[in-house]
């Protein structure tokens, strides 16, 4: 791969970590909350997914760096304007509806960005997506179940997720959009071209919907800047406890 | 009924498990119940201090960790659930027993986990006294509780090299990180003592249950073990156990200590305790959000299986 384009991978690797650790460390605040014991558990399953991913493109973006820093520098000492997640992945837990929808929603769009990803030429990012498309997978059979049961159960459950999904559909176009830096990696074979998904998702997305008796919801507000560093005002907070072992006590091992 | 009283006593005697299908003394069948109960609802409402600090472990490595353990012993308590549902008593109906108070669990919870330092002290203490205990239950007359503790103690031991490293990290860190585990040592030392419950003059169920062969050992055994097991482990990090009357008697070969606050015991078993408000509203809470959740599943599962047949 070309010199040039490092900072440019970098860059990338800790983008697609930021989503994962948000997200993972989103789903973890479930643990001892889940509705059910059987479901807690699994939840953190997920989460703990997630964090794995996190890890491994985070150190891969440290070794490409070669500065010296950690996993744990890459996530605990960036503030909320450099952290690069797609905004769906920081937004609040909400109910629970609110989150399998958001799961359903991100897992169908991993199950197809990271099969790509397989393609990639940068062989750690190719071999990491692999593990990522097995993950991704099961979630997706959990999450897809979960809108069915949700969507099609009684009254009270069908209202919730298809609120959760008019709240969510805002941060839907953000997921397909491709920054101009990332045009680069895509035109050297390293990176996905998210803007070629957005059809598939969504006909994949409304199809789990239908069956679950669900609407597409009508939106037509949307939002974006993840990725530029421009959050929702709940991030800071989500990094303030995140981080905070680390900012009280700067420099330690742990 | 005296022949299957006879043939009870006999497999007792004999050190054979009474299993599921065997008849057993309606007290037998009520004592394993409650401690079994009890003992899964300590996994369940142990996952709380602990989960105080997923959200706010110091690195990936340790939140994985933590993550993974506090899974473990919420599985820990699905498999006790069903383990002592063998008995004939629901897990709803357990659970139910919980919320309205007639059922306990480990007085150990009740007490906040204020600290970093207190996750690896609980890992090492809390895990680390329930593993004596539990070592100890391997043997226990009932077959499912005896398979559910020889599967569970694996990972309970785990749990405690975690706790003692992580800890032992902290003691061997700066002198805030130092400060931060010998705090955490002085709060949970007492109550993990109190874990092994009241001295055998004073234990109500420790007679009829030894006779059982329900408890294989008494309460002050398994307290003096899991002294002279940790004292060592402490000095070896540089940490001091807060008793100024702990000191090694080479005429027993253990460790004298200091008396118990046995007030203090009786007031968390009691209710009153720092955190058992606070533990069982959030196990109630957590029933009650889950509520429509669960009512939508079984909608569904009702729905799916009428097309079905249609
Ligand atoms: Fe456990
Ligand atoms: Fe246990
Ligand atoms: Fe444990």
């Amino acid at each position: 791969m070309d010199a040039e384009l490092k900072p440019a991978l970098i860059e990338y690797c800790i983008a697609l970590g930021d989503d994962s650790v948000i997200l993972g460390h989103r789903l973890s605040e479930w643990c001892r909350n889940g509705p059910f014991l059987e479901e807690d558990l699994a939840l953190t399953n997920v989460s703990l997914d997630f964090i794995g991913r996190a890890r491994m493109l985070y150190s891969h973006a440290a070794e490409l760096e070669g500065a010296g820093r950690s996993e744990d520098d890459i996530a605990y000492l960036r503030d909320c304007r450099e952290y690069r997640n797609l905004l769906i992945h920081e937004l609040p837990n909400g109910d629970f509806a609110f989150t399998m929808a958001r799961q359903f929603m991100i897992d169908v769009y991993d199950m197809a960005f990271f099969t790509e990803l397989m393609q990639s030429q940068e062989p750690t990012l190719a071999a990491i997506a692999a593990k990522a498309v097995k993950e991704s997978r099961y979630h997706l059979r959990r999450s897809e179940d979960w809108i069915k049961r949700l969507g099609d159960g009684t009254e009270v459950s069908h209202e919730r997720v298809q609120a959760a999904f008019n709240q969510l559909w805002g941060y839907v176009n953000e997921m397909f959009s491709v920054s101009e830096q990332e045009q680069l990696l895509i035109d050297a074979g390293v990176a996905v071209d998210r803007s070629a998904l957005q059809q598939n998702w969504h006909t994949a997305v409304q199809a789990v919907m239908l069956e679950a008796t669900l609407e597409t919801p009508d939106e037509d507000w949307t939002i974006s800047g993840g990725r530029e560093g421009i959050h929702t005002e709940h991030l800071g907070y989500l990094l303030a406890e995140m981080q905070f072992l680390q900012r009280a006590y700067p420099g330690q091992k742990w | 009924m005296d022949s299957l009283q006879a043939s009870f006593d006999e497999k007792i005697a004999n050190e054979q498990r009474i299993e599921p299908k065997d008849w057993m003394p309606d007290a037998f069948r009520k004592t394993v119940l409650r401690q079994m109960s009890q003992h899964a609802h300590s996994e369940v409402i142990g996952m709380q201090p602990e989960g105080n600090w997923i959200t706010r472990a110091p690195t990936l490595h340790r939140k994985v960790i933590l993550l993974a353990k506090i899974q473990d012993e919420g599985g820990h308590g699905l498999y006790l659930y069903s383990a002592a549902e063998t008995l004939g008593t629901s897990r709803e109906e357990m659970v139910q027993a919980l919320h309205d108070g007639k059922a306990k669990y480990a007085s150990i919870f009740n007490y906040p986990a204020l600290t970093w330092a207190d996750i690896g002290m609980i890992g090492w203490l809390v895990d680390g006294a329930a593993i004596v205990n539990q070592v100890s239950l391997q043997r226990t007359s009932y077959g499912p509780y005896s398979r559910a503790m020889i599967r569970i103690c694996k990972e309970e031991s785990f749990h405690q090299r975690q706790g003692y490293e992580a800890t032992m990290v902290l003691a061997r860190g700066s002198a805030e990180q130092k400060a931060m585990a010998q705090d955490a040592l002085d709060r949970w030392w007492w109550p993990a003592l109190m874990m092994f419950g009241p001295h055998d003059t004073d234990s109500a169920h420790t007679g009829q249950s030894m006779k059982w062969k329900l408890k294989r050992e008494s309460n002050d055994v398994l307290r003096q073990r899991f002294v002279d097991q940790t004292v060592p482990q402490a000095e070896f990090i540089g940490l001091k156990i807060p008793d100024p009357e702990l000191r090694w008697n080479e005429d027993r070969g253990s460790y004298d200590f200091g008396p118990i606050d046995w007030d203090e015991f009786m007031r968390v078993i009691a209710g009153d305790g720092p955190c058992n408000r606070q533990r069982l509203a959030h196990h109630v809470r957590a029933q009650q959000d889950g509520q429509w959740v669960r009512d939508a599943m079984h909608a569904y599962e009702t729905k799916r299986q009428a097309r079905e047949v249609a």
